[in-house]
């Protein structure tokens, strides 16, 4: 096991260093660059000004030199200024990370709550009227574009039942926590539909993978309930491949929703990605990203620990039994 | 089961609906505070480091500039007592040390001006704020007008005289040069490279001492709200709303549908919906709120890249506009909101010159301009020359703008009656500003708009020294390639030229060179939509780029 943790943390640096390089020269190779941008928004500025600038700002200098000068800094602990913002990375990071682990991490929690069972009862009728039922509300969830799914909220619950606000957050009118919560209601309902369908699905795939084994028949054949073969014997088994998406999905919980944040105007990690790209806030970018790729690593790496758990043949010796 | 399913449904229902019930009390006390949206957040606060409209719309509720254009596009004081101009005496032609001609103005800040922490406005901070200016490292964009401002003589804590080694009508407007509180913000400015991150306008901002207008910044959630208070410092007319929140909703489904559920009273003109979608807004719920539609100098028009060979042929050029059915266009499109632009100058600018060159729809002569041109054959539905040539042209614009998209067809429609192949390539605003436009890459047509100010000077656009290539590293937003000796003349002649009369004549004569040349076919001026409130009263729409909350103190709740 300590092998296997030291092995995984080496590859993961080697990825996050790749990914910090990729990025940056990514990013550098996009036409125009800030200057060009304040420019476009400021007629008056001259061509002198843009020298001006774009030495200011490092511009001036090779991708390369630059992405060393980030890298010599990130490492010394300066992440920098974002651009966009004119605040330290951090700064801005942590709010976008704190209302996208919000949002995302309730809808996650929310949607598995409900996939899984849902997924569970499909299976154990395959082909019955609930299993329809089940599969109808998971293709219609998978269909349904998150945009226009938002959108449809907020005219129903927003504009024409004014129950809940359209988007944003509290405006600092004071207020309990269910004033604050009901801003979560509508984005997190339209991220929880939007998931629930595919969970839903492969927890029923991987259910009726699992019921068809013969240790199913045998643990029927020696007498147990149908609940405890379900839920004992099946459900552990089924959960190692939707354990797999679930933690491939780990990452996204703090990356965003690009589109369900920019719809209800929430301040996320998903919004504050996609401006610090088209921005050229290669500090800010570069940040958010990396954390992204590191959690979906952690993530990936918590789910293979996760099949030790649930099936025991599974170890890290370099040997199965 | 399903009754249990029921109950709880009913319960949360019941839950959502006692938050709508304290919501709607809410909006029924006393209007004290008006909720705004805007499609865009500030990326800083400091008003002299980047320029940007989201930022120039929150900032001038919270401060004036000296001087301003105002509704009626007119230069107005606002900070200062009285505008300087040369007849009263407080502006005076001058040599500079170097020979040069310049000029001095002298400017007194109104006597009840103060931050909003009661340190009074004074002569002390338009020093700092020239420091800061002229310094190249302090990260000012446009240092063009410090550049000019090589001095400043401090005549009393109030008074000071700006020296400019340069004179040109527009002597006495120094609408950019906000100020900057020398009290706080001298700190951060120890290391002027490091300026830019360390402005308290961004490390302090609900500082009130960096405000002076009616309101003062209370509150950010960056990228999300600003809340502004009202500030007890203010000199003028008391502002009618308590608390105004400026909310971010880039959006614009989104934001119509927050105006819609309450949680907008207004969306700002100036940033906010299109004209096509403001018509469409206005057409289903027009009836609860005042849609206004103020034209304005925002400037649509196709740059024509003179170096195709096709477009070098005045009669081409003159053709393809011709061909063109703008009036109807923008009547079909905007229900004739947009003005047809027939030249740079808006009709409300007072140098526009009435009887200029009007290209009405004629496709006839269009045809006929064609044919004397050598695109006499028509092969399926093609035009082409004697070399066998297709007349074939390519037009880009911004991918994803609505707008120009569907003018953009209509437009190709229009052309191929004609016979004039059109293909449309759009691109990202970014790839297209970013590097198409500033490195002159399209090879025929570019929609874009440009901004400008009341009489602002097209010399960038036009003048020859302008046209950006590889030997200027592609400086210069002079895209068509224009080269006229006349026009460069007259470029430098307007905006030395003091006399009105004088340099109206000279803005005739640009106009008439520019509709007769045609480096550009106008389409329309931008309107801005605003979407108000029937119980707003005393919202003026200007227009023109300082904006409406620039007088925040008239507006008024009815």
């Amino acid at each position: 096991m300590p092998r296997f943790l030291l092995q995984r943390l080496v590859q993961s640096a080697i990825v996050i260093a790749l990914m910090s390089f990729a990025v940056y020269w990514l990013m550098g190779m996009m036409p125009g660059d800030p200057i060009d941008l304040m420019i476009s928004a400021d007629p008056k500025m001259t061509s002198d000004d843009a020298v001006r600038l774009r030495a200011l700002y490092g511009l001036d200098r090779p991708i390369w030199e630059r992405y060393l000068n980030w890298l010599g800094a990130a490492l010394s602990g300066d992440l920098g200024f974002s651009r966009l913002y004119a605040k330290p990375v951090l700064d801005i990071l942590a709010p976008a990370l704190g209302n996208t682990v919000l949002l995302m991490g309730s809808s996650f929690i929310l949607s598995l709550l409900i996939a899984l069972p849902l997924g569970v009862l499909g299976a154990t009728k395959p082909y019955s009227r609930t299993d329809y039922t089940v599969n109808l509300f998971a293709f219609a969830g998978i269909s349904v574009p998150p945009f226009w799914l938002a959108l449809l909220l907020i005219i129903g619950f927003s504009v024409m039942l004014g129950i809940l606000p359209a988007s944003g957050l509290d405006i600092g009118e004071g207020g309990g926590l269910w004033e604050r919560a009901r801003f979560l209601i509508l984005p997190m309902s339209t991220l929880v539909i939007a998931s629930l369908g595919g969970q839903t699905r492969y927890m029923r795939a991987a259910m009726i993978e699992v019921l068809r084994q013969d240790y199913i028949r045998t643990a029927r054949a020696k007498g147990l309930s149908e609940s405890r073969v379900v839920l004992a014997h099946g459900l552990r088994n089924a959960l190692i491949p939707v354990v797999t998406i679930i933690a491939l999905d780990f990452g996204g919980l703090f990356s965003g929703a690009l589109i369900t944040e920019t719809i209800f105007a929430f301040p996320g990690m998903g919004k504050l990605i996609f401006d610090s790209i088209m921005g050229n806030d290669f500090n800010l970018a570069l940040i958010a990203l990396l954390l992204a790729t590191l959690l979906t690593l952690a993530g990936n790496l918590l789910a293979d620990l996760a099949y030790t758990g649930l099936d025991p043949r599974i170890t890290f010796e370099g040997k199965g039994r | 089961m399903s009754k249990r399913l029921i109950t709880v449904l009913l319960f949360l229902l019941a839950l959502a609906w006692t938050g709508h019930g304290a919501q709607a009390r809410g909006n029924s006390k006393p209007r004290d505070q008006l909720v705004i949206g805007i499609t865009q957040f500030p990326s800083t606060f400091n008003p002299n480091i980047d320029a940007m409209m989201a930022k120039t719309y929150i900032l001038a509720m919270t401060r004036r500039p000296f001087t301003a254009y105002d509704a009626g596009w007119k230069l107005i004081c606002m900070l200062c007592v009285e505008l300087p101009t040369i007849e009263n005496g407080l502006a005076v032609p001058e040599r500079t040390p170097k020979g040069k001609q310049g000029i001095a103005v002298t400017y007194t800040i109104r006597p009840d001006a103060m931050w909003g922490d009661g340190t009074p406005v004074s002569t002390e901070d338009v020093l700092f704020t020239w420091k800061v200016g002229r310094h190249p490292k302090s990260g000012v964009g446009d240092m063009e007008f410090y550049r000019s401002l090589y001095k400043i003589d401090v005549r009393d804590e109030r008074t000071f005289t700006m020296h400019f080694d340069k004179l040109t009508f527009e002597y006495n407007a120094i609408n950019g040069f906000s100020l900057l509180p020398a009290h706080i913000d001298e700190a951060a400015f120890a290391s002027p490279a490091a300026y830019k991150n360390r402005t308290a306008f961004d490390t302090d901002t609900l500082n009130p001492g960096l405000y002076f207008g009616p309101y003062r910044i209370a509150k950010v959630v960056t990228g999300s709200y600003v809340v502004l208070e009202r500030n007890p410092t203010w000199w003028g007319k008391k502002p009618y709303f308590k608390r105004i929140v400026v909310r971010t909703i880039p959006n614009t489904a989104a934001l119509e549908a927050n105006l819609l559920s309450g949680e907008l009273d207004m969306i700002a003109g100036e940033l906010g919906l299109s004209v096509d979608q403001a018509l469409a807004f206005e057409k289903r719920r027009g009836r609860r709120f005042n849609v206004i539609y103020k034209p304005g100098l925002v400037y649509e028009h196709i740059d024509l890249n003179l170096d195709n060979p096709f477009l070098k042929d005045k009669r081409v050029r003159k053709a393809l506009i011709y061909a063109l059915d703008r009036e109807t266009l923008s009547r079909q499109l905007f229900a004739g909101r947009q003005p047809v632009a027939h030249s740079s100058v808006n009709p409300l600018d007072w140098v526009y010159a009435k009887d200029v060159r009007k290209y009405a729809y004629d496709p006839k002569k269009a045809a006929r301009l064609l044919a004397q041109a050598g695109w006499k054959t028509i092969r399926r539905g093609v035009r082409v020359n004697a070399k066998g040539e297709k007349l074939s042209l390519e037009i880009m614009t911004t991918a994803g703008n609505r707008s120009r998209e569907l003018v953009e067809q209509v437009l190709r429609s229009q052309w191929k009656k004609l016979g004039i192949e059109v293909s449309i390539r759009n691109q990202p605003a970014r790839v297209f500003f970013g590097q198409t436009l500033t490195e002159r890459r399209f090879t025929a047509m570019a929609m874009y708009a440009w901004i400008s100010s009341p009489e602002s000077v097209p010399r960038t656009t036009l003048h020859s020294a302008h046209i950006p290539s590889v030997n200027n590293n592609f400086s210069g937003q002079n895209y068509t390639g224009f080269r006229n000796g006349e026009m460069d003349a007259l470029l430098e002649g307007i905006e030395v030229e003091l006399d009105r009369t004088k340099r109206k004549a000279l803005w005739r004569r640009l106009q008439d060179i520019y509709t007769e040349e045609l480096p550009v076919i106008p389409l329309y001026f931008r309107a801005n939509p605003y979407i108000l409130p029937k119980w707003l009263k005393g919202l003026t729409p200007t227009g023109h780029q300082d904006p409406s909350t620039l007088w925040v103190e008239d507006w008024r709740g009815g």
